[in-house]
């Protein structure tokens, strides 16, 4: 599944454009957009031992906190913004997102669903916090602290007001588009959903 | 000892403007090199040394007959791998290990500088090494390094000179020191001059060194580059080869006796005006100021690949005074890369072996070689 999502997400991204990874993780993603797009690819990473692991990829990563950090970039310093299954683990995901408009032209975020059928069958049939292979931790050491499903991320646009281009859900390794007569289905059957958006 | 013997020496002709405003030539700059420069001469790595260390980065320092300062970090498959890499270091002027200096004598009066040696700033010593890049016909460096104000150093070369170098890695330093890094300093210099043999930089002429002062000096610096947690761990209220207290003023705990012998030591090697003027020279030092409020600017258009470390218990240069630097990079939009490594070893971390930054140092320039090496 991950690599369908960096797949997903890479043919998104325009050859030769400059990306921002944020929460680039151990780079797999970064890499993979040097090498198949040409990209001028940074990442940022909280995590001490995963920066350490991009380093050694000879990937330029920043160890910081996107909520925090993003701040130190100026207005449309990438063409692309990556925000990959990280936003429902932000303090303040409504900031991240207009941070992430603010310093790419535009982003791309990922979102676990949790709006997938699993996960409300998971707690409908048993009433207890949902567990899956995407959501894998108990509520109480979870990092995922504002879920949201494919629903709730196209609502959001609108409050927010940021436009999405492109929207696309990812079920059993494959990708459809979402429109608006679809997203019933899709909010129920995508496990993760991909959005290509702007300010 | 015979100093000279051992001592590579550039003469710079060219006169050089310092920042005090004087203008100096014909003076000496001591270096030492490390490894091979390749045929294409793009394999160079500009050293730039910390407050007391020296051109000897890495053997036996021949002088002291101890490891060279970096010895941890540069030698054969090391970090920076004298095997791939060639690596140059200077003695900064206003030093005492062979760079033009207090030390030396004044031609016009025939008398050892001292304190009419004039003030230096970390700009004149970046200014005074890039002479030898030309000396070695290097172009353009592959990599300029150097933690602490070796890595303020660093951060000047850069901005004087955009396109000499590669890369640059900033180590555990500052874009201006701090009230707190003065108010150290000047506990130094003070301590050097309280002692009656300083006799206002002059005791040379008097055959005599203030060694006392200078030793004070070096202690309280000290306690400045480890982290209360290192001492705690190493020392902690250890008695010094005794059984209980003693009553008195000597050495009981082992942390006393351990100062008291990085001072003894220290004063063997390094000249009590030489450490007035280089503190001196990290107290002005101020890139913030030098581009009007504005750091970005002392980097603006740079085209070289930053990688900025700053260690978790440095109280000295913390990682957010790094930090400052990667933000006014990211600013410009320059390539910066930055890790905070985590380590209690103080400040002093990035001269000890501290496995995860000798790592980051050796992907970083490993990885950058290589890839300048696929653009050629």
């Amino acid at each position: 599944m991950m690599k369908t999502e960096y797949k997903i997400i890479a043919d998104i991204i325009e050859n030769n454009s400059s990306v921002l990874d944020v929460g680039c993780d151990d780079g797999t993603l970064m890499e993979f957009l040097k090498t198949n797009k040409n990209t001028n690819i940074r990442g940022i990473e909280i995590s001490k031992e995963k920066v350490q692991i991009c380093i050694a990829k000879g990937l330029t990563v920043i160890e910081g906190n996107a909520e925090f950090d993003l701040k130190q970039f100026p207005n449309d310093s990438f063409d692309y913004v990556v925000l990959g299954q990280t936003l429902q683990a932000f303090v303040n995901p409504e900031l991240v997102i207009r941070e992430l408009l603010r310093v790419g032209k535009k982003a791309v975020v990922t979102i676990p669903n949790f709006g997938h059928w699993k996960v409300r069958l998971n707690l409908l049939i048993k009433g207890t916090m949902p567990i899956t292979n995407s959501l894998p931790n108990d509520w109480y050491n979870t990092p995922n602290i504002h879920m949201c499903t494919i629903k709730d991320f196209v609502k959001f646009s609108k409050i927010i007001g940021f436009k999405i281009f492109k929207s696309l859900a990812l079920e059993n390794k494959n990708i459809s588009n979402i429109n608006r007569s679809n997203l019933f289905f899709k909010n129920l059957f995508g496990e993760l959903g991909i959005f290509l958006i702007e300010k | 000892m015979n100093i000279k013997k051992n001592i590579k020496t550039l003469i710079i002709e060219k006169p050089l403007k310092l920042d005090c405003g004087q203008t100096i030539s014909n003076f000496p700059l001591a270096y030492e090199t490390y490894g091979t420069l390749n045929k294409n001469k793009d394999n160079a790595i500009l050293v730039c040394h910390a407050l007391t260390g020296d051109q000897f980065v890495t053997g036996i320092n021949p002088i002291t007959n101890k490891d060279g300062w970096w010895a941890y970090a540069v030698g054969p498959n090391k970090s920076i791998d004298t095997n791939k890499y060639f690596v140059i270091c200077a003695n900064v002027i206003g030093g005492c290990m062979g760079s033009f200096g207090p030390s030396h004598e004044n031609p016009k009066t025939k008398k050892i500088y001292g304190t009419d040696f004039p003030i230096i700033t970390i700009n004149d010593m970046v200014n005074a090494q890039v002479n030898l890049l030309d000396f070695f016909g290097i172009e353009k460096l592959f990599s300029v390094i150097g933690g602490s104000m070796g890595g303020m150093q660093v951060l000047q070369f850069v901005s004087n000179f955009p396109d000499k170098a590669r890369t640059a890695i900033p180590i555990a330093c500052t874009s201006n020191h701090s009230a707190q890094n003065i108010a150290f300093n000047e506990l130094g210099r003070q301590a050097i001059a309280a002692d009656h043999n300083w006799l206002d930089g002059n005791y040379a002429s008097k055959n005599t060194v203030p060694n006392k002062g200078l030793s004070v000096a070096r202690m309280a610096a000290h306690i400045t580059y480890l982290s209360k947690k290192g001492l705690q761990e190493k020392f902690g209220r250890k008695l010094q080869e005794r059984d209980d207290l003693k009553f008195g003023f000597d050495a009981d705990f082992q942390i006393e006796s351990y100062l008291r012998y990085q001072g003894s030591v220290f004063v063997d090697r390094f000249d009590a005006n030489s450490y007035l003027y280089i503190t001196r020279a990290m107290d002005y030092f101020d890139l913030v100021k030098q581009f009007n409020g504005n750091l970005s600017n002392a980097f603006k258009n740079t085209k070289t690949k930053f990688f900025i470390i700053s260690f978790t218990s440095d109280w000295l240069y913390p990682t957010q005074e790094n930090k400052e630097i990667v933000i006014a990079l990211n600013a410009v939009n320059a390539n910066v890369g930055f890790v905070e490594i985590e380590s209690d070893k103080g400040h002093d971390s990035f001269l000890l072996d501290v496995p995860d930054f000798l790592k980051a140092l050796k992907n970083f320039l490993d990885k950058s070689f290589i890839e300048n090496h696929d653009e050629n």
